[in-house]
């Protein structure tokens, strides 16, 4: 349910246009900067007040989340995804979006991702991290 | 209806995700963040032996019925909620894409390079499959995506997630600025 309102947002917000994504890159409009920092804004702002009321779950648990550490994957993924966000003009959430849209030529790319994402399960060993 | 119908300005739809942040934290402690599910199906489907993919992945199975949330989210906004038109995008950002090459500007995304006419063509594979696989590759690497990093781990204050998005966003201009005027021209 969460999903099927954040695929209208994204659909509605045209986030999901490979030319807002251009435009972003470009510095040519605040629409997409706008929209990430509000909902970064609005999500530090959430998570606060979790944290200060101590606000349970539905299932009456404490929330807790998870810390990330730091990895020099942080660093060579971001460049790598950022690269592949130019070309595609989409992260993975509008990449599904897309598709409910009815592109269905981006099914190609979904199965193009998660082959990259198996690869990198295949050599993450051998990968600097 | 009829605003509804209308694109959706910034200021509604950026604090809209936001709240997905807190919702997802109270529907018992999940961490919002999409890239995590492609992991998800490596797991459930080909997992190969693989470290990586060996764990309960019915545990997390809840990200499989959000991304599937996503798809029908989309079919809804767009064929239901939609009234079809042109993105309005800054004139400055068609003119110079209008000069690297891209010749469709009536939808969400150019028809002449994302199609399946152009999948068989050598640019067409650079940006459907090359750009996927980038994609699918770079956010596991770096261990989350827009959602997971930019929002979720920004929202909860963590450095590394910063780094992350600022990263994010290099490659991008890099590609953009640099790589993507010679690619659209293959």
């Amino acid at each position: 349910m969460v999903g099927l309102l954040f695929g209208i947002i994204l659909v509605k917000s045209e986030a999901i246009s490979w030319f807002r994504i251009q435009e972003m890159f470009r510095f040519q409009s605040f629409h997409m900067y706008g929209i990430i920092g509000s909902a970064i804004f609005v999500g530090i702002i959430s998570v606060q007040i979790i944290k200060r009321f101590k606000v349970k779950t539905l299932y009456n648990e404490l929330v807790v989340i998870p810390v990330k550490t730091f990895h020099w994957g942080n660093v060579y993924g971001g460049l790598i995804f950022g690269l592949g966000w130019a070309i595609t003009g989409a992260c993975p959430g509008p990449l599904f979006a897309e598709i409910g849209s009815g592109f269905f030529v981006i099914l190609v790319t979904l199965l193009s991702a998660i082959a990259g994402t198996w690869l990198y399960g295949f050599m993450k060993e051998k990968l600097p991290h | 209806m009829d605003v509804i119908k209308q694109p959706w300005p910034w200021y509604v739809a950026g604090p809209l995700i936001g709240l997905i942040v807190p919702t997802l934290l109270l529907f018992g402690n999940k961490t919002f963040g999409v890239s995590g599910a492609l992991r998800q199906v490596c797991a459930a489907c080909i997992p190969a032996n693989i470290s990586f993919f060996k764990y309960d992945w019915k545990k997390e199975s809840w990200n499989l019925y959000f991304v599937t949330g996503i798809i029908i989210g989309g079919f809804i906004a767009t064929y239901l909620i939609s009234t079809p038109g042109l993105v309005n995008i800054n004139p400055r950002t068609t003119a110079l894409l209008q000069q690297e090459g891209v010749k469709d500007f009536s939808g969400l995304l150019p028809q002449d390079i994302f199609s399946f006419s152009q999948l068989f063509t050598l640019r067409g594979f650079v940006f459907i499959v090359l750009g996927g696989f980038l994609v699918g590759f770079g956010t596991r690497y770096a261990g989350g995506c827009t959602s997971g990093h930019a929002i979720m781990g920004i929202s909860s204050l963590q450095w590394p997630s910063l780094v992350a998005t600022c990263c994010f966003m290099m490659g991008g201009f890099i590609m953009t600025w640099f790589i993507l005027p010679y690619l659209l021209k293959l």
